[in-house]
């Protein structure tokens, strides 16, 4: 671990060393750039997870993209990308504004509206596989017969059992996120609103919306590119079924190479996976104007 | 976002007029709106408890189920209490090394939070004190891994940590996971330490302090709650992690908690209560943890993410 040398003259100029950073430098470029460069280099080869690795040209990639599986597994990653969007974003917005008034009672209901932050995704899918059983599950036991039905082995149905339980499980952290953001409005404005005569509705889209605008970026940047990891949850919850009706993206990769001994495709799906993550990232930072991160770099 | 307050993090600043008493009734907003303000929010009301419908049935039934026995469970109504309530499901996880799950959990969730917080923390400082070309590209190599499913390189990470002969260790968890909770922590931690007065280091520069000693002794203090949020996040993530325990790990011994839910549905599959008891005992931690802190938990979680 190295400190810096402090033996410059223009002390009041002279920063850390750089070698602060190495560590973590060091740690990333191990475990996640090598491993980025890895997955690109393994979508040309050959390989089965234990033997040898051989360089095998474009044949994954032949494989990959002549595949109708794969262009399954695309759209399915977009549909529940787009769906658990529009349910999770207006949800976690108006809960996270909700939350974060000053009353008792909605206090004391926030407690619970947090609980599901703490569970794992495996717990949140077996749980629901209880719950959503046709016949010991939820609709019989509230007497209510549409709730009975085969939820999970319905393939028209489960896309949209996957998207409330992931809402279930992740509204509640987008929620956290908005009700900060909301905290940090200056009372002043809504004072200065209430004067003019604005009503709450009036109010929520003159002051509260705009004020937000980074903490919406925020939030829907972890929700989007976070819908690509949406991994355990539906693992666990439908194993990618029935059929291949939400066997995700991500899920594919891991099916691809660890189930069916395909390393050089899975590879190629990765990098499938990156690419996407990637464009998407980009896209958001362009749709929230400047790059917040890179200003406040030049300032600092 | 206005940087206006900074540390100490959560403001009690609030949105809404306190004490202010509504004496205008009836609901002429029309719209399922937050706070309220002026007079009672009856629709937003509505949709808080609607909201809290949905948290706590799910949650209810599975502690009820857990608490009933097969024959129990196979006759009588799901969504009703256990007329003889047992713990016999509780013990029976139990037996099954429950204990040595949670301990595994526990070491790889400490053994991969506490060093990247440590590396995540003198990056931080570096990027935002010092300067050059280095670090920016440094601090933009982060930014990019934020920007990408990590996930998408388990391959490789795989194979490393076979070649390495790590396979179904501890350590290969920790590992990984000590570098894709890098990201983010970084960010988070020089968002705030950039709110740090550049007179503080300059006065304590001119005493003669070390980078070291500015560090630990000055924006350590002063990132206080951005270190605490960037910790439970990651100790969140890591407990709760299921893809590298499933790819990086194969035997009981090196099991860890999400895994060992999965492992024992499949075990127990036709024993939903065992099931669901084994899914309470693993969460149960977390929520003694939440009762107790509840406030620092969420506040923590809130600082970094809301400026």
């Amino acid at each position: 671990m190295s400190t810096s040398t402090g033996s410059s003259r223009r002390v009041l100029e002279k920063g850390p060393s750089g070698w602060l950073a190495a560590p973590a430098l060091v740690f990333f470029l191990l475990f996640a750039i090598i491993p980025l460069f890895g997955v690109l280099f393994l979508s040309f080869t050959k390989w089965d997870g234990l033997g040898e690795i051989k360089l095998d040209g474009l044949s994954s990639w032949t494989t990959v993209l002549t595949d109708p599986v794969t262009g399954n597994a695309l759209w399915v990653t977009a549909k529940i990308m787009f769906f658990s969007f529009i349910v999770q974003a207006p949800l976690s917005l108006l809960l996270g504004v909700f939350t974060s008034a000053s009353q008792k009672y909605r206090a004391a209901l926030a407690v619970l509206y947090f609980v599901p932050l703490l569970l794992s995704s495996a717990a949140v899918a077996i749980a629901y596989k209880a719950l959503l059983d046709p016949n010991f599950g939820l609709g019989p036991g509230l007497g209510l017969p549409f709730l009975a039905q085969d939820w999970l082995g319905n393939s028209d149905l489960v896309l949209f059992v996957v998207v409330f339980v992931i809402a279930w499980q992740f509204v509640p952290f987008h929620t956290l996120i908005y009700q900060g953001g909301v905290r940090q409005i200056p009372a002043s404005l809504y004072e200065a609103a209430q004067i003019d005569g604005a009503g709450r509705v009036q109010q929520f889209f003159a002051i509260t919306l705009p004020q937000l605008k980074y903490t919406i970026i925020t939030s829907s940047t972890l929700m989007v590119v976070g819908s690509l990891a949406y991994f355990d949850l539906v693992f666990v919850l439908t194993g990618g079924g029935p059929g291949y009706s939400t066997r995700l993206l991500p899920l594919h990769m891991y099916l691809t190479g660890f189930k069916a001994n395909d390393m050089g495709a899975a590879s190629a799906l990765g990098v499938i996976l990156v690419v996407i993550g990637l464009a998407l990232a980009l896209l958001l930072q362009r749709l929230g104007g400047k790059n917040r991160n890179a200003s406040q770099l030049e300032g600092a | 976002m206005a940087s206006t307050t900074q540390i100490p993090a959560p403001p009690a600043r609030r949105t809404a007029l306190s004490n202010k008493q509504g004496h205008k009734h009836g609901p002429r907003a029309k719209r399922t709106k937050g706070p309220g303000r002026f007079r009672p929010n009856y629709l937003g009301g509505l949709g808080g408890w609607l909201w809290l419908a949905i948290i706590i049935v799910p949650i209810y039934y599975v502690v009820v189920t857990s608490l009933k026995n097969q024959a129990g469970f196979f006759t009588s109504n799901p969504m009703m209490p256990p007329t003889e309530p047992t713990l016999d499901n509780y013990k029976l996880v139990l037996d099954n090394d429950f204990a040595m799950y949670f301990a595994n959990s526990l070491i790889v969730t400490v053994g991969s939070v506490v060093p990247a917080l440590f590396v995540s923390f003198m990056a931080a400082y570096a990027i935002v004190r010092g300067k050059g070309r280095f670090l920016t590209w440094t601090n933009n190599t982060f930014l990019l891994g934020l920007a990408i499913p990590l996930h998408a390189t388990i391959i490789p990470i795989y194979w490393m940590i076979t070649k390495a002969h790590l396979y179904d260790t501890l350590l290969a968890l920790i590992l990984p996971s000590i570098a894709f909770a890098i990201p983010i922590s970084v960010l988070i931690l020089s968002n705030f330490m950039r709110d740090v007065p550049n007179e503080l280091f300059e006065s304590m520069r001119l005493d003669g302090c070390s980078d070291w000693a500015m560090m630990w002794r000055l924006a350590l203090p002063m990132t206080r709650p951005a270190v605490v949020t960037v910790g439970i996040y990651n100790a969140l993530g890591v407990w709760n992690g299921f893809l590298f325990p499933l790819i990086l790990t194969q035997s009981p011994s090196t099991r860890v908690l999400p895994l060992s839910l999965w492992t024992f549905q499949g075990e127990f599959s036709v024993n939903i209560p065992a099931v669901l008891a084994s899914v309470v005992l693993a969460t149960l931690p977390l929520l003694v943890i939440y009762v107790m802190a509840r406030r620092q938990l969420l506040s923590g979680l809130t600082a970094g993410f809301s400026k």
